[in-house]
């Protein structure tokens, strides 16, 4: 339940990266994360100069690479794919370490896993030099329309609420011998986060009553 | 007598699937009053609460503030005139700061610059919790966000403070603080609780609401020493609590 002060992906710290405005650091992303998109996966070589350039600015943040690292997790579920690719693709095989895999499918799969690390890490370091209010005060300065600013203030606001919410629904669902993690015990796991779903949206509707009671009429004041 | 703040007149409701929550509520309270709202678990608290700023509009009966009727044109004056603390204070604390989320009141009815800051931090100031200001709400003690909710709501200036279960999951000494914080407000408080201690001592008068009626209105010790209305209505006070043993009460 306690996440500290700060955000989870946030690293506190006073290097150029960090002070630097926030709608710069996010044009730089989606201009860089664009870049790593439209390089032909066959230019191997091009992909080590952006994780160079991406090495470049996290050594300037300073932002322990390990502390990085460890939240690529969130990229599982892709990498897994990108694994899979070379194995179920169709076309023409190869054989590499005496396995035959298609050799369209890892092309594909290295395509994808390293474009999508590359986001990921660039994603990581703007969340680890910059306060969630501040990316959402660039998104401002942006010009990103007003509602959806809105609503990932309150998504990162409540976010915090919810799963410490899920955490306790948990942790009831254990004291009473239940294992969430077993994939027997799945079934009960998608009713709860259905439970939860509902109790968000309850949430939601509390929340609109009590900014209606302070007289709001569609626009936070700033 | 003074023209009442609030006054609730036969005031009835049903919810659009038919149950019937309010059956002809008639509630006055005068300027400067602490009126504690008991009942049981389903009375109706709740939903004349909602009616007093026109969240919810009454099907028969009318509803005034300060001799203003709560209708939709009206609405916006309504809701700066009557201050709702809601339960859960992470469904009135919704922002990224303190200050913002004290701010978000007033702003709305026009305050800029200068004097909504000063309306922010005084509002802060009442309930001791100043030095708070540029901290993120969710990064506060339950009863640090209780009392910060009742910042956000002071901060509009309402002529009248009404509060949903004040003391529910605090401890005894937030709960305490709280109380202290209540007696310092000169304002008109309409309280509702279940909490009977909490209510004889911070409300003179209490009001009984059962079935979507009100049964009972009187001072609040003999509220809570008329065992016969108390059983009735499902009220009960704390094992080892009894009104009469009590010499004084605190203010």
């Amino acid at each position: 339940m306690g996440a500290g002060h700060g955000h989870r992906l946030h690293f506190p710290g006073h290097s150029p990266i960090h002070r630097a405005e926030p709608q710069h650091k996010i044009l730089v992303l989606v201009g860089f994360v664009l870049l790593v998109v439209a390089t032909p996966r066959e230019w191997f070589a091009a992909y080590l100069v952006h994780l160079a350039l991406l090495g470049v600015v996290v050594a300037i943040s300073r932002v322990p690479v390990g502390y990085l690292l460890k939240r690529l997790v969130v990229e599982i579920p892709f990498v897994v794919f990108a694994l899979l690719m070379p194995f179920i693709a169709l076309g023409p095989r190869i054989d590499v370490l005496g396995i035959s895999v298609s050799e369209a499918g890892l092309l594909a799969g290295w395509g994808l896993l390293v474009k999508g690390t590359l986001g990921v890490l660039a994603s990581l370091t703007l969340a680890a030099t910059t306060e969630p209010a501040d990316v959402l005060r660039g998104l401002e300065r942006l010009r990103m329309p007003d509602l959806i600013v809105q609503i990932m203030g309150f998504m990162i606001r409540y976010l915090d609420v919810v799963s410490a919410e899920l955490g306790r629904m948990m942790t009831a669902m254990r004291s009473r011998g239940c294992d969430p993690r077993r994939p027997r015990h799945w079934p009960v796991l998608g009713k709860t986060l259905g439970a939860l779903f509902i109790r968000s949206y309850e949430r939601g509707e509390r929340i609109h009553l009590a900014m209606l009671s302070r007289g709001y009429t569609g626009k936070l004041p700033s | 007598m003074s023209a009442p703040t609030l006054d609730v007149r036969g005031l009835a409701y049903a919810y659009p699937d038919g149950h019937q929550a309010l059956h002809g509520v008639d509630l006055h309270v005068h300027p400067g009053e602490r009126v504690a709202l008991l009942g049981p678990n389903g009375a109706g608290k709740t939903t004349l609460v909602l009616h007093l700023n026109g969240i919810l509009a009454a099907g028969a009966g009318e509803v005034f503030v300060s001799g203003m009727s709560v209708t939709k044109e009206n609405l916006q004056e309504i809701r700066r005139r009557v201050g709702i603390v809601f339960q859960d204070p992470d469904d009135q604390l919704f922002l990224g700061t303190v200050r913002q989320d004290v701010a978000f009141g007033p702003a709305n009815h026009g305050l800029k610059g200068e004097a909504l800051q000063r309306r922010v931090m005084d509002a802060l100031d009442r309930v001791g919790m100043a030095d708070f200001a540029d901290r993120p709400p969710h990064h506060l003690s339950f009863g640090q966000r209780r009392r910060v909710a009742v910042a956000t709501v002071l901060a509009m200036e309402p002529e009248i403070l009404v509060l949903d279960e004040p003391s529910s999951n605090l401890d005894p000494a937030s709960r305490r603080e709280l109380a202290d914080i209540m007696r310092s407000l000169d304002v008109t408080v309409l309280m509702v609780t279940h909490d009977l201690p909490y209510a004889l001592e911070l409300c003179p008068r209490s009001v009984v609401l059962a079935d979507g009626i009100v049964v009972a209105d009187g001072a609040t010790y003999d509220v809570l020493t008329d065992d016969a209305l108390m059983r009735a209505h499902r009220l009960e006070l704390p094992f080892g609590f009894d009104p009469r043993t009590i010499g004084s009460l605190p203010g």
